[in-house]
C-alpha cells in the first residue's frame, strides 16, 4: 500500500446538502484512521443543510492533528458530487496541481431569488473545472447509480472513483470493515457500487 | 461509526467532538445527562441517549433548557455527577437558574454544562460568545481545541465541579463540536452512585452567626473565593502549554480552535523559530501568573480566539499588573482589527494577520490562478440558498398561509420563530415570516400585536411554531394571549419530531430521549384546556388548509389555533423507504413558456424536485430529488403535473 504523497494531505469532498457527502467523508476518514493516520474532518454546511453548498474538509497526517478547515489554495484532491460545487471549491481551495474527481449532474438551487438566476451553462462549468484542475476524472455518478438501481448510490460510486485514482492509500479491503459497520445489511450492494466507481476511474 | 462505549483503553478512534464529550462523560462515570437539542450541541445527548439503558445512566431531553439545567442540578444536589447540554441560545433561556446555581453549592455530584457557540451563525440567527456569561456569573470555563481535548476537559470539569461544589462550563464552537478527530480512548468508569439529598443549598447559611435577611453578598463573596482557588489550580493545568523559542519576536496567545489555526499558520509561514504560541485551555478564570510569565518576555502579542476579544481583554488586564519596568506590550487581534471581530474564525484569517504583523507576503497560489478563481466566484458560481426538503409539509403549509393571507386582503402577515420553518424567511417559504427572534417568540410577538386594535391595528396576524417549540416556550405566550384577550391565529406546524436538530422526540411524540414509551401530551389537549378553538388540517390538503386559515383569521378577542399536522418527510422516508407516488409532467398539457403562468410550479412553488427543461421549454420532475408527495399537482393551473402509484 502506498503512503501519502505529502503531509498533511488535504481532501475536500463537496456537494449539495442531502447528497450524503458528510457520510462519505466519515467513511473515508474512518478507513484512513484505521491505518494509523491522524484524521480531522470539518463539515461546512453553508447556509442550510438541504439544498445548500456542503463541503467536508479531510486533513490526513502522520505528524499532527490538523484543523477542520483546509487553508484556501491548499486542497490536494477535490471530490465533487455536483459540478457547480466542484467549481466553487476549486475557486476557493484549488491550486494549479489539484486533482479533481467530479460528478456531472447539476442540481439547481431553489432559492436563487425565486430562480431568477439560472444555473450556468453546464458545458461552460465543465470547461472551467478542467481549466482549474491539474488532473481530472469525470464520472456520471448519478446516471451510473440509476443503472445500479438507486440514485443514492451516486456518492459511493464517487468514493469508488477516489479509490480507483490511487491517489490515497485506500482500497476496497481497507474500506470493507468501515462499510460493514456503517451500512450493515447493505454491504453487498455497496461493494458492487464501489467496484463500479473504481472501474470508471480506471477506464 | 464508532460506538462510543467501546471498552478498549488506548484505542484510537475517529470521533465527532460531541461524541468525544459524551465519551468523556462516561469515562468519569456520569449519572444524569439532560439537555435540549440545538445545533451544534445535539449529538452529545443523542449519543448518550442511545446508550442510556446499557450504561445505566439517566438521559433526558428537557422541555426546554431551563428545566433541563434544573433536572441536572437536582441530580447533582443528590450526589449524582450530571451533565447538561445546550447551544448558546439555550444558555440564554437557562441563565435565570444558572445565575443562582453559580453562587450556591451544586452538591457533591458535580454539575457541568456544555454550551456550544456557533460563530458565523452557521446554524443560528445571531453571534454570541457565552464566555461573557461565564465571566459575568463567576463560572469556571474551559475551551477545547479538538475532540480529544473536549473529552479530557469534560472529565476534568466533572471532577472539579464535584470537588468545589460549583457549576462549571465547557465552551465548544461548531468547529470543535462538529469536527471529527482522532481520539485515544481512556478507561470507562461505570458510575456507582447512591442518590441522597443532604446538601445545604446555601453555603453561606452555616457561617452565619445571626440572622441575615440578605445573604446574597455573602454568597457572592464565597463564589469569588472559590474562583480564586480555581484560578490557582489552573496555573498548573496541563491544558495550558507553550511551544516556541524562549524569547520569541511575537507571542501568539490562543485558545480553543484558535490554537489549531495559529499552529498551522506558524508552520505554513515557517515561523517556528521566531514566533511562540501559548495555548490556553483554562480560559476563565485566567491563570494570570502563568500568562504574565510569558507576556513579560515579549513586546508584541497576537491573540487568536473565536468570537469576542474575551481572552484578549483578560490578557490586557493581566498585563496591566506587570512591573513598571516591563516595556509596554502591543496587542494585536480583534481590537486592533488584524482579525475581524465578527464572523467565524478561519485559518486564512490567522495566516493573514500573522503575515501582516511579521511583514511577510503570503500567496498560496500563483497570481494567474488566483485571479481566475476570483473571477469565477464573482460571475459563474452563485450562492445557493437553503430550502425545505422535497416533500416537506412546511412548504405546503406556507403555500396555504400565503394564499389565505392574499385572499383575505387585509395585509395580514406571519410572525415566526426558531425551527426548520424559519426558512420561510426565504424564497422556499415564500418570504412569509416577517419576525423571527427566539423559541416561542412568534406567539409572544403576535400576542402583543393582537392587542393593538385600540390604536387602529386591523391586520390579521398569524404566529407559527413547530411542535417542539410549542412545548418549549409557546405555551406561556399562548396563555398570555388567552388571558389578555389578544387577537391572533397560532398555526402549529406539527411534523411530530424535532426535525431541525436531528429528529429528537418531544412531548408530542410518545417517546422519551432513551426511546421509552411515554404518554403523549397532545397540542390540542393543551389548547382546549385553555379554552381556545382548535382545528386540525393536513397541510397536503391545500384547499381545506387555506379555507380553515381564512376562517380562523377572524376571531375577535381570543387566540385561535390551527394545527397543520403531517409527519416530517425525512422521518416518513426513513421508515417507508419508498415514494408514495411517481410524479411526472404531462408534456402535452404543460404549455411551458407560452402558458402565461410564468413557470408557476418551478419559480413560485419552488420545490427542488421541480426543474425547468430549457430545451423543451417545459417543466419537469427531477426523479433523483422528487419525494413523490404530489402537492405540486394542486399548484399547476393546467393540471399538467400527474401522479401514478409508485
Amino acid at each position: 500500500m502506498q503512503t501519502l504523497s505529502k503531509d498533511p494531505f488535504n481532501l475536500l469532498i463537496t456537494g449539495v446538502g442531502g447528497q450524503g457527502n458528510v457520510r462519505m467523508a466519515e467513511i473515508i476518514g474512518d478507513a484512513l484512521q484505521q491505518q494509523g493516520y491522524l484524521i480531522t474532518i470539518g463539515d461546512t454546511l453553508g447556509g442550510a443543510q438541504r439544498g445548500g453548498s456542503v463541503a467536508s474538509h479531510i486533513r490526513i497526517s502522520r505528524e499532527t492533528q490538523y484543523g477542520p478547515y483546509i487553508p484556501e489554495g491548499h486542497a490536494d484532491i477535490i471530490l465533487g458530487m455536483e459540478p457547480l460545487e466542484t467549481l466553487r471549491m476549486l475557486a476557493k481551495y484549488g491550486r494549479p496541481d489539484v486533482k479533481t474527481i467530479t460528478g456531472i449532474r447539476p442540481i439547481s438551487s431553489v432559492d436563487i431569488f425565486g430562480r431568477r438566476a439560472n444555473y450556468p451553462d453546464l458545458e461552460t462549468v465543465m470547461a472551467k473545472i478542467r481549466e482549474m484542475s491539474g488532473q481530472i476524472w469525470i464520472i456520471d455518478a448519478v446516471e451510473e447509480a440509476f443503472k445500479l438501481g438507486n440514485p443514492v448510490y451516486a456518492n459511493m460510486i464517487l468514493v469508488g472513483a477516489l479509490i480507483g485514482t490511487c491517489l490515497l492509500p485506500l482500497n476496497l479491503k481497507s474500506l470493507e470493515p468501515v462499510i460493514r459497520e456503517t451500512l450493515g445489511k447493505e454491504f453487498a450492494i455497496n461493494k458492487k457500487v464501489l467496484g463500479k466507481g473504481i472501474e470508471l476511474a480506471q477506464k | 461509526m464508532v460506538k462510543i462505549d467501546v471498552d478498549e483503553p488506548g484505542k484510537k478512534v475517529l470521533l465527532l467532538g460531541n461524541e468525544a464529550i459524551a465519551r468523556g462523560a462516561i469515562e468519569v462515570g456520569v449519572g444524569v445527562v439532560t439537555g435540549y437539542p440545538g445545533t451544534p450541541a445535539s449529538e452529545i445527548i443523542d449519543t448518550l441517549a442511545s446508550l442510556a439503558k446499557k450504561l445505566g445512566i439517566y438521559v433526558e431531553l428537557g422541555v426546554n433548557e431551563k428545566v433541563a439545567v434544573e433536572v441536572a442540578a437536582g441530580a447533582s444536589f443528590a450526589g449524582i455527577p450530571s451533565l447538561t447540554v445546550m447551544k448558546y441560545n439555550g444558555l440564554n433561556v437557562a441563565s435565570d437558574t444558572v445565575a443562582l446555581l453559580s453562587p450556591g453549592n451544586t452538591g457533591k455530584g458535580g454539575l457541568v454544562m456544555v454550551v456550544a457557540d456557533d460563530p458565523g451563525g452557521i446554524s443560528s440567527d445571531n453571534e454570541q460568545d457565552t464566555r461573557n456569561i461565564a465571566k459575568m456569573l463567576d463560572i469556571p470555563l474551559l475551551e477545547p481545541s479538538d475532540p480529544q481535548e473536549a473529552k479530557e476537559m469534560t472529565k476534568l470539569l466533572l471532577e472539579l465541579s464535584a470537588e468545589m461544589g460549583c457549576i462549571c462550563q465547557l465552551r465548544t464552537v461548531t468547529r470543535v463540536a462538529h469536527a471529527r478527530g482522532t481520539v485515544t480512548l481512556g478507561e470507562l468508569k461505570p458510575g456507582q452512585h447512591i442518590a441522597h439529598f443532604d446538601e445545604a443549598y446555601n453555603p453561606a447559611m452555616p457561617t452565619l452567626t445571626k440572622y441575615n435577611p440578605n445573604p446574597a453578598s455573602l454568597m457572592h463573596l464565597i463564589s469569588l473565593d472559590r474562583l480564586k482557588t480555581i484560578r490557582e489550580k489552573f496555573e498548573s493545568s496541563e491544558f495550558n502549554r507553550y511551544i516556541g523559542p524562549d524569547k520569541p519576536d511575537l507571542l501568539i496567545v490562543a485558545c480553543g480552535i484558535g490554537w489549531v489555526y495559529a499552529h498551522e499558520a506558524v508552520r505554513l509561514l515557517k515561523l517556528g523559530d521566531r514566533v511562540g504560541i501559548l495555548k490556553i485551555g483554562t480560559v476563565w478564570p485566567l491563570p494570570e501568573k502563568l500568562v504574565r510569565s510569558y507576556l513579560s518576555r515579549v513586546n508584541k502579542v497576537l491573540v487568536v480566539e473565536e468570537m469576542d476579544p474575551f481572552l484578549e481583554r483578560n490578557l490586557m488586564e493581566a498585563a496591566s499588573d506587570l512591573p513598571a519596568d516591563v516595556p509596554r506590550i502591543l496587542f494585536y487581534g480583534k481590537r486592533s482589527g488584524h482579525i475581524e471581530p465578527y464572523g467565524e474564525l478561519k485559518p486564512d484569517k490567522v495566516i493573514k494577520a500573522l503575515s501582516d504583523i511579521m511583514n511577510l507576503s503570503y500567496q498560496p497560489r500563483d497570481e494567474a490562478y488566483a485571479k481566475k478563481a476570483a473571477d469565477l466566484l464573482n460571475t459563474l458560481v452563485f450562492e445557493r440558498g437553503g430550502a425545505f426538503c422535497p416533500g416537506c409539509p412546511h412548504r405546503a403549509s406556507f403555500w396555504a398561509i400565503k394564499n389565505a393571507l392574499r385572499m383575505d386582503g387585509r395585509d395580514g402577515f406571519v410572525t415566526g420563530d426558531i425551527g426548520c420553518y424559519q426558512q420561510a424567511l426565504m424564497g422556499t417559504g415564500f418570504y412569509q415570516l416577517r419576525t423571527c427572534q427566539s423559541m416561542g417568540s412568534a406567539a409572544g410577538v403576535a400576542s402583543g400585536l393582537g392587542k393593538l386594535g385600540r390604536f387602529g391595528f386591523n391586520q390579521p396576524v398569524i404566529a407559527v411554531c413547530g411542535d417542539a417549540t410549542f412545548y418549549h416556550s409557546t405555551i406561556p405566550a399562548l396563555i398570555n394571549g388567552v388571558y389578555n384577550k389578544s387577537n391572533f391565529t397560532l398555526v402549529v406546524l406539527d411534523n411530530n419530531t424535532t426535525a431541525m436538530t436531528g429528529f429528537q422526540p418531544n412531548p408530542g411524540t410518545g417517546k422519551t430521549a432513551a426511546g421509552e414509551q411515554a404518554q403523549v401530551i397532545t397540542i390540542e389537549t393543551i389548547c382546549k384546556a385553555l379554552g381556545v378553538e382548535v382545528e386540525i388540517c393536513d397541510p397536503f390538503d391545500l384547499e381545506k388548509s387555506t379555507a380553515t386559515l381564512m376562517k380562523q383569521m377572524d376571531g375577535g378577542n381570543l387566540p385561535r389555533v390551527v394545527i397543520m399536522r403531517r409527519e416530517c418527510e425525512l422521518v416518513r422516508n426513513r421508515r417507508e423507504k419508498k415514494k408514495p407516488y411517481q410524479i411526472y409532467v404531462d408534456p402535452v398539457k404543460c404549455a411551458g413558456a407560452d402558458c402565461g403562468c410564468n413557470r408557476y410550479c418551478y419559480s413560485v412553488f419552488n420545490c427542488p424536485g421541480l426543474i425547468w427543461n430549457d430545451r423543451a421549454g417545459k417543466a419537469e420532475i427531477d426523479e433523483a430529488i422528487c419525494s413523490g408527495c404530489g402537492v405540486c399537482l394542486d399548484v399547476c393551473p393546467h393540471d399538467a403535473i400527474c401522479r401514478r402509484e409508485a
